[in-house]
This record gives C-alpha cells, sequence and structure tokens, in this order.
C-alpha cells in the first residue's frame, strides 16, 4: 500500500480507534466540547492519552490534528510564518492555524516540553475569547464553534522546569489518565493484540513489577503501549521473554544491572 | 616501528638476593630468604620479575607479609597460575587493612584454603557482585521494599533478607546465581504470603520439642510457599524444581500427599501450624531444601513490633498532614472527618491496594505513602481503625520519613565505629591497587559565626563587587538573534534584500533567509572545595572567606548551580567534609554566616574529598560539572599521606573524576605547586596564586574563563 497524503486538517480517523474507558472520561470530555471548553489531559506516558484523542476525534467526527511538542517548538511553529517563494513572501499558516481555521481537534501532545512563548500564544484560545492572534499578518482569528484545543502533560517528571504555569493550567479542564486497573488493562492487551487471556496477566503482572521499581532505579515502569508493543511481539511468536526483554526492559533503562534485574524478573515469570 | 622482543637474561641469585634484602629491609629484619633466592633463581627472567614486583607491592604494605608471601609462592609456582596469585595477594592486603596483620598472615599461610575459596568464588556466585541486581529483582516483586545483606545465614527478619557470601553449590556461576534468585524469591514470598502472621515466637515457646516442631513446620510453610511461587513465578519455579531434582532435595511422594492441601490457592499459614501440630512426631520432616534458609523467629518479632509502632506513627502523622494539606483546616477541626479505606481493585492473592478516603472521596497519595499502605497491610492484612484517626498536637512530626541521622560527632564518643560514615576506597601507588574501604568520611555542620567581617569584606570590595556582578550578569543565557539562517521564525529583510539584488544580477540566490532565536542555556553545577587545613591559619583562611562570599554574590546574579565544601581530616579514620552551603540551599545570611565560619582544622587529605564531593556532583543533573579546589599546599596526613602517596591518590581520585565527566579545576597559593600539580591536574587545569591577598580577585575571574 503507497503511504497516502494528506493535509493535517482532512486526517479524518474513519474507523473507531479502540478505546477503553475506565472512567467518565469519554462524557466530560463530551461535554467539554460541547461548552468550548479546552481540555488538559494529565497522565504518565503510554497509558492512553493519545489514543483517547483518536477516539473522541472520530467520536465527534472532527479532524484531528496533532502536534508533539519538543524543546525548541516556538509560537510561529504552531501559528504560522513567512516563506519565500520566487521572491515574494508568503504567509503559510502553521498547524494550530489550520486546525483553527478548519475547525478541528488541535492536541498539543507534552506541551511543557514547547518553550515558554508558545504558552502566551494558546492563552487567548484557551479562554472565552477564543481567538488566535497572529501577530505577524497583524490578523485575529476566531476560532469556529466546532474548534477545539487539548494539550496533554506529565505531570511524573517533577522537574521545575517542566512544570505547567498556574495562568495556563486555570484555562483547562484537566481529565486525568493513570494505567488501568489489572483487569482492564489485560482486557486491553487482549484485544489489542489478540494474545491470550493468561499470557496478557502475566505481561500485566510484569509490569506492575517494574511498576514498583519506579523511583528505585527506573524513573517510569512499564506503561500500557510498552505492553501492548510485547504481547504484539508475542502474538507473532518471538518468545516471551525475548519480547519483554526488547520491547519493555530495553526501552525502559540503559542501566546494565536494572536491565539485568528486569530480565530475571520476566524469567521468573515466564 | 615493531620491536622483536627480547629474551631477557635471568637475574642472577647475587642479583636476587641483593633485591630481596632490599625490599624485606633484611638487614633489620634479619629474614631468610635463601629457599626462595634459589628457586627465584632457576626461573625465567619474565616470571621473576613478576614475582619479584608482586613481593614489593606486598613489601609497600607490610614486611612480614611479603616475606610469608614469598616464601610459600615460590613453592606454590607450579599449581597457580597469574590471576590467582594477584587475587591471592591483594586478598591478603585487603585482609591485612580491614582486620590486621594476623589474619592476613593466616590467609597467606593457609594457601590451600585460599586456592579452594578461589575456585568456588570462579564457578560459585559471589554475593557482591550480585547483590545489585538481586536488590532490584527483590524491589521488583510486590510488597514491602526488602533490602538484601549477607550474613552467615540465610534468613529473613520481614525487612531485610540475609544472603550467604558465596554460593557454590551447582557447577557454573550462572547456576549458582539461581540458587540466590530463588532464595530471595522464597524468602520475599515467607514476608508477603503470612508465614509471619503467626507469633512464631510464643508458639514455639509452649512446646516441648521446640526444634522438630520449627523444622516441620518450616518444611510443611515450603510447601505451601513453592505452590505460591509456582503460581506468582512460575519461570523461576521451574528452576527451583529442576535445581531440586538435581541435588536430589525434593521431598517424598509420602510428605506431599499429606501437605497437599497446602498447595490450594487459598490455603494459609494457619493451615500450616494445624498441620504441624497434627502430624508433629508422626512425620519427619524432609531436609531443608537449598534455598530455604533457616527461621529466625525471634528476630522477625523484634523487627515486627518496632515497624508496627513505627508505622502507625508515621501513618497517623500522615494522615493529619493530608488533612491539613486537602482542607486547609486547624487541628481541632480534624475530628468531624473521617478518613476510611477501601480495597482499589481486585488483586491477586492479597488485597493490599487500598485506597484511602476522606469524607468518601479517594485522597491522592504520595508513593512513600502507598509504600506505607502495602506495609503496613502486610503485617495486619488491613488498615485497623486505630490507625485512621490522624495524628493530634502532641504527636505531630514534620519530618516523618526522614531518618534522624545520628550527629557525627557522636560516634567520637564511647567506642569507635564506622557506623553513617561514607566510605571510600585509596589508591596505594606502591601496591598498584586500591585500598578498600579506607576512609571513613563524614559531612559536618560548620557553625555559623555573625560578626563584622562579612559586612566589613562587602564593604571592602564594594566596587568589585558591583563589577563583577556586572561581568557575571553579561555572562547569563540570553537569547541570540541568529542571522542568515536557513529555517527560521521570521524573514531576514536584509538578506533577503541581498538574495534579491543576487537573483536580479543573475547570480544564485542564498537560501539562508531567516532569522532564529537561539538560546545558549547555561547547565553549570560546581562545588568549591575548600581546603580547611590548619596550615591555612591566618591570611590564607581570610583570603578564602573572602574569595567565596565574593564569588557567591557574583554567581548568585550569574544564577549557576553552585555548593561549597569545606574537607580537613586526621588519618584516614577522620576524613571529614563541612558543609557550608549544599546545592539546594539559598544563599543568604545563615551560609554568608557559615562561610565566615570557616576555620582551620588539621590536614589536607584530598583523596576523600574529591572523591565525595565527585559523589555529590554525581547526582546533579547538569551538562557541565566543575569541582574547584581552594588549596593552600600539597596533599599532606598522618599515616603516610606524605608526599608521593598523597599525591597519586590525588592524582588518581581526579582521574576517576574526569571519567565521570567531572572538570577538576585547582586553585593554589602553594609557591612550589608548579612541581606536582601538573601531574596531578594536567597542565592546563590549575592556577597558582602568588600573593595571597590576590586571591579574592583572582577566584571569580578565574571562574568566569572557565565557564565562558
Amino acid at each position: 500500500m503507497p503511504a497516502r497524503i494528506l493535509k493535517p486538517e482532512e486526517y479524518y480517523i474513519k474507523t473507531e480507534p479502540y478505546y477503553q474507558a475506565i472512567g467518565d472520561e469519554i462524557a466530560v470530555f463530551e461535554s467539554a466540547y460541547r461548552k468550548k471548553l479546552p481540555v488538559l489531559l494529565k497522565g504518565p506516558t503510554g497509558c492512553g492519552k493519545t489514543r483517547f484523542m483518536e477516539h473522541m476525534a472520530w467520536r465527534l467526527g472532527k479532524p484531528l490534528i496533532t502536534v508533539s511538542c519538543h524543546d525548541d517548538l516556538t509560537a510561529s511553529d504552531l501559528v504560522g510564518r513567512f516563506l519565500i517563494n520566487g521572491g515574494e513572501t508568503v504567509w503559510v499558516d502553521g498547524p494550530l492555524a489550520r486546525a483553527v481555521r478548519a475547525g478541528g481537534i488541535c492536541y498539543l501532545d507534552e506541551i511543557v516540553e514547547a518553550r515558554k512563548d508558545t504558552m502566551v500564544v494558546i492563552h487567548p484560545l484557551a479562554d472565552d475569547r477564543r481567538v488566535l492572534p497572529m501577530e505577524k499578518v497583524g490578523e485575529l482569528l476566531q476560532a469556529p464553534d466546532d474548534f477545539c484545543l487539548t494539550i496533554s502533560y506529565n505531570p511524573g517528571y517533577q522537574s521545575v522546569l517542566k512544570d505547567l504555569k498556574q495562568s495556563t493550567r486555570q484555562r483547562f479542564v484537566a481529565l486525568e489518565f493513570d494505567y488501568p486497573a489489572e483487569d482492564v488493562e489485560t482486557d486491553i492487551i487482549v484485544k489489542e493484540t489478540g494474545i491470550s487471556h493468561e499470557l496478557a496477566a502475566k505481561l500485566i503482572k510484569f509490569a506492575h513489577m517494574t511498576r514498583n521499581l519506579k523511583g528505585n532505579g527506573l524513573e517510569e515502569g512499564a506503561s500500557t503501549r510498552l505492553l501492548v508493543h510485547a504481547a504484539k511481539l508475542i502474538s507473532d511468536d518471538v518468545t516471551p521473554i525475548t519480547a519483554c526483554h526488547s520491547a519493555i526492559a530495553q526501552a525502559l533503562t540503559d542501566d546494565a544491572e536494572m536491565l539485568a534485574a528486569i530480565d530475571e524478573l520476566s524469567s521468573s515469570l515466564f | 616501528m615493531q620491536t622483536t622482543p627480547v629474551k631477557k637474561t635471568p637475574l642472577s641469585a647475587a642479583q636476587i638476593r641483593q633485591l630481596l634484602d632490599d625490599c624485606l629491609e633484611v638487614e633489620f629484619s634479619f629474614l631468610r630468604t635463601d629457599t626462595a633466592v634459589t628457586i627465584l633463581a632457576g626461573l625465567e627472567r619474565a616470571e621473576q620479575d613478576y614475582i619479584l614486583t608482586w613481593v614489593q607491592r606486598v613489601a609497600s604494605t607490610n614486611i612480614q607479609l611479603a616475606y610469608q608471601f614469598i616464601t610459600r609462592a615460590v613453592n606454590a609456582l607450579d599449581n597457580m597460575d597469574r590471576r590467582m596469585i594477584e587475587s591471592w595477594a591483594l586478598y591478603a592486603m585487603d585482609t591485612y587493612d580491614q582486620a590486621g596483620l594476623h589474619k592476613a598472615l593466616a590467609i597467606i599461610r593457609n594457601l590451600d584454603d585460599f586456592v579452594r575459596l578461589y575456585h568456588q568464588k570462579t564457578a560459585g556466585a559471589v554475593y557482591e557482585e550480585n547483590a545489585s541486581v538481586l536488590l532490584h529483582f527483590a524491589r521488583g516483586l510486590s510488597g514491602r521494599r526488602l533490602q538484601l545483606q549477607e550474613s552467615s545465614l540465610t534468613y529473613t527478619d520481614s525487612e531485610t533478607i540475609y544472603l550467604p557470601a558465596v554460593v557454590s553449590l551447582l557447577d557454573t556461576p550462572q547456576e549458582n546465581f539461581l540458587v540466590y534468585k530463588a532464595m530471595v524469591a522464597y524468602h520475599w514470598a515467607q514476608a508477603r504470603f503470612g508465614t509471619f502472621h503467626l507469633q512464631l515466637g510464643s508458639i514455639l515457646d509452649e512446646q516441648p520439642e521446640a526444634e522438630n516442631f520449627l523444622s516441620l513446620f518450616h518444611a510443611l510453610d515450603t510447601v505451601r510457599l513453592d505452590a505460591i511461587l509456582q503460581r506468582e513465578l512460575p519461570g523461576l519455579a521451574r528452576h527451583m524444581r529442576r535445581i531440586k531434582q538435581q541435588l536430589q532435595q525434593t521431598p517424598s511422594a509420602s510428605f506431599l500427599q499429606l501437605a497437599n492441601e497446602l498447595v490450594r490457592p487459598r490455603s494459609t499459614v494457619d493451615d500450616v501450624l494445624r498441620l504441624t501440630r497434627r502430624y508433629l512426631h508422626k512425620l519427619d520432616p524432609p531436609s531443608p531444601c537449598f534455598y530455604q534458609g533457616v527461621l529466625q523467629p525471634q528476630e522477625v518479632e523484634e523487627c515486627r513490633q518496632q515497624r508496627l509502632q513505627k508505622e502507625k506513627r508515621q501513618f497517623r502523622s500522615v494522615l493529619r498532614k493530608l488533612v491539613e494539606e486537602l482542607k486547609g483546616l486547624d487541628i481541632d477541626e480534624q475530628k468531624h472527618h473521617r478518613f476510611e479505606t477501601r480495597p482499589k481493585h481486585r488483586h491477586y492473592e492479597m488485597p493490599d491496594e487500598l485506597e484511602l478516603t476522606l469524607d468518601g472521596q479517594a485522597v491522592p497519595l504520595p508513593d512513600n505513602v502507598k509504600g506505607l499502605i502495602t506495609s503496613i497491610v502486610q503485617d495486619l492484612g488491613e488498615i485497623p481503625a486505630e490507625y485512621l484517626q490522624p495524628a493530634g498536637a502532641g504527636e505531630y512530626q514534620p519530618d516523618i520519613f526522614g531518618e534522624k541521622n545520628p550527629d557525627p560527632d557522636d560516634v567520637w564518643k564511647g567506642t569507635y565505629h564506622e557506623k553513617g560514615a561514607f566510605l571510600y576506597k585509596e589508591w596505594d601507588f606502591r601496591r598498584q591497587h586500591y585500598r578498600k574501604n579506607w576512609c571513613a568520611v563524614r559531612e559536618k555542620e560548620i557553625q555559623p559565626v555573625y560578626d563584622t567581617f562579612i559586612g566589613k569584606t562587602l564593604n571592602k570590595y564594594q566596587g568589585l563587587i558591583k563589577h563583577l556582578r556586572k561581568t557575571f550578569e553579561a555572562m547569563r543565557d540570553e537569547d541570540r538573534m541568529l542571522k542568515r539562517q536557513v529555517q527560521g521564525d521570521d524573514v531576514d529583510i536584509d538578506a533577503l534584500v541581498e538574495a534579491l539584488a543576487d537573483a536580479h544580477d543573475g547570480r544564485e540566490m542564498s537560501d539562508r533567509l531567516f532569522t532564529r532565536m537561539h538560546r545558549s542555556e547555561r547547565n553549570i553545577a560546581v562545588i568549591f572545595m575548600v581546603d580547611m587545613s590548619g596550615s591555612t591559619k591566618g591570611w590564607i583562611n581570610e583570603a578564602e572567606r573572602e574569595s567565596l562570599l565574593l564569588l557567591a554574590e557574583a554567581l548568585e546574579t550569574l544564577g549557576d548551580r553552585y555548593a561549597i565544601y569545606g574537607f580537613s581530616g586526621m588519618a584516614r579514620k577522620r576524613c571529614e567534609i563541612y558543609r557550608i552551603k549544599e546545592f539546594a540551599q539559598a544563599y543568604n545570611e545563615e551560609v554568608k554566616a557559615r562561610i565566615n565560619g570557616i576555620t582551620p582544622q588539621d590536614y589536607t587529605r584530598m583523596g576523600f574529598a574529591i572523591r565525595h564531593l565527585c559523589h555529590i556532583l554525581n547526582q546533579v543533573d547538569a551538562r557541565t560539572r566543575i569541582l574547584i579546589t581552594l588549596s593552600d599546599g600539597k596533599p599532606d596526613d598522618y599515616d603516610n599521606y606524605r608526599g608521593e602517596y598523597g599525591i597519586e591518590d590525588t592524582r588518581r581520585a581526579l582521574i576517576e573524576a574526569r571519567r565521570d565527566g567531572i572538570h577538576p579545576y585547582c586553585i593554589t597559593i602553594d609557591k612550589e605547586a608548579r612541581e606536582y600539580l601538573p601531574h596531578m591536574y594536567g597542565a592546563a587545569a590549575y592556577t597558582v596564586i602568588d600573593d595571597v591577598r590576590q586571591l579574592p580577585l583572582k577566584v571569580a575571574d578565574i571562574y568566569r574563563r572557565l565557564t565562558t
């Protein structure tokens, strides 16, 4: 299958992405959407924030424009910039401006990673004004009713530099995500990858072991996403111990002793 | 260019005798080296050199030891390879360091014992090498956070698992590691799955034949725990079964038959007790299997009692803190609020995932509190009602989780022990090896001194401070506008105009048409290591204090993270690090007063200070880490830390620091320093200041040059 080329605002999700609701997050998001409130997703990495957004985009039938923020992401990367084309300057919209124009869902992933000045750009968009100032062209972009701004943030890093400012966070409706309870997580693994229930349960147990090590040499325990990766390898006939080593242990740490210990844990289980 | 190895002619007996006489100081010690000389004279030159070097290295530690070494080594040459001789000599020297000549000589004399131990260690698994993997393994398993410790007995007191120093039950290190792993898992299961829910100590007291009772109980409980391990850790259980069969430790079928009900998932330790009572005298317990170790009911009970009290206190203090945080209430109003617990979700085997609620609403818990709850539930099966009462005013302890560190001065009262000290190795250049755990290092407080010194200094250098602030301010991170970039936020109009003109002339148009903001981030952590030896008394001390004050003033404007520590010591067992300013501390009046409180102490032992401060620096997350030493002379201390030894150890510590990515730098006022500093720090990494009074002026300047 050749790769398809899409404009960001044409990225509609046609088939339902599998998402297992844990609480009332779907209802809350829908009502925030209706009431034109921006949403903040909190939670550790790989617990389903991005999947949730895809699911909601499908549910609401809106295009989803995702921006993964990094520490060099500036305001112009979001809003847009002038480019030069044949001696003329041409304005090109950034992803945020495109999302506003198209009335889509703009999802700024890991917002705290971005530079501080980007935060300020989203402020007028995140309160009841719902406008995006485009200083360089001297325009204000008024968001249509079906535009929605969502940001995500991982409070676990606990670094002063990577904290979300009160002036930002107090503009959002917040939804908290965490790793799902064991039985739910087992269901997710089974549904996503088709491995047996028993194997999935063992993987979950293994995940809990790595989560026990959080703060004892690991920054984070194994996320649901990593478990899905491992389970996919297992369903393709990789042995569970190898799958845990490649998909989970190596992804969690580079420390040789920690790797050895995690391998010992997985070999104890399987 | 390739050189062909020239086979050197062997040393003659006379030459060897001369060498041995020198290094064993035969003139005074009257040791007889005849046999050794005869045997050595018959060897190849390479062998001779090898043995003689090791004799010299051992002799640098102790002459008697070296003498015994050479007399035994020459006879054992045939059955020992070089690696073995080396580790034999090092082991003896380490023992000498730790336990004295007598023990070390015993090691040299009992060569056979050593050979056996050596083989055991090469084929076996050694605790020391595997400890950190095993510890991570133990902590990954659920439940209370366990500690591991080396011991002659294998058992657990429910908080610490004690393991043997070497396991050599099986043929390969890998297999022997599995034995360790099985031991850890089994004892984890004991603590985790309720073996200690019984007050085993008091039950035993009622038994006329306590020993029989205990061994039957232990055997039956092992059946139960094996079944649990089979369910919890099937992969490991498979290995455990296999090794058991290999060692022929599988219990008889009849025993397993009678104990069969313990294999069921719901069986508890009460069932084990019941069966023990029923079958006492009727059933012989199978001999203990390789991982089960022993039961120490007394220690478990003591440990548990202490823990119960401690955790109850901690838990109630936590609740009180929670109430204050969540409701912003004063102490009196707490009474109306009710804490309750409810199970969070279905959990295998044990319901220890509890959720804490306040007035029906779930309370978010920090990780350490979760650990506390897990530990309490593991002991009691629930959080009892009396735990759910927040601590009252009198019981409040602000520092709930911080274990109180003993005052470092206290260890000097009464008999000496190394408790609470950091132990660091030290390089012995004669031995060409480290002395393990050689320096006992303690961190101590400096008494702040409030007098007029600070005001005077700040006044005296008013102009300089202003100047420094300005220069340092200019070094702060700033966004710089980069012009003529291929990509960027804005169009660079100048570049564009030029490019258009170029295009107009028919030349190629540049694609560097944008401006971009670039942030150059200073990400520096620096520790100042200040010499507080007795020789700094007077001028130097004052200059040091002034320099630190000026530097701190300047650094505050710069925003680099910095810490200041003093060091001094008297012999290896009293190495002292003085906290003046830690990284997390703000620069305030107290820090100023502590800088003022820097007073000359004892000697200049530098290796330990570098090692300890590097240890601190390594925990700081920064792109550039710098260790700057302010010193007045070369390393010097009692017990041989003079001259070459001290210089070589300091050099070695600096090499270790560089290996960890730390940049060491030395500022000294010792005029002779040019002789030894290049050897220690490398040619570029030091400054010698000729005039003490220049120190305050120079230090900040050097720092500026160093970091830009």
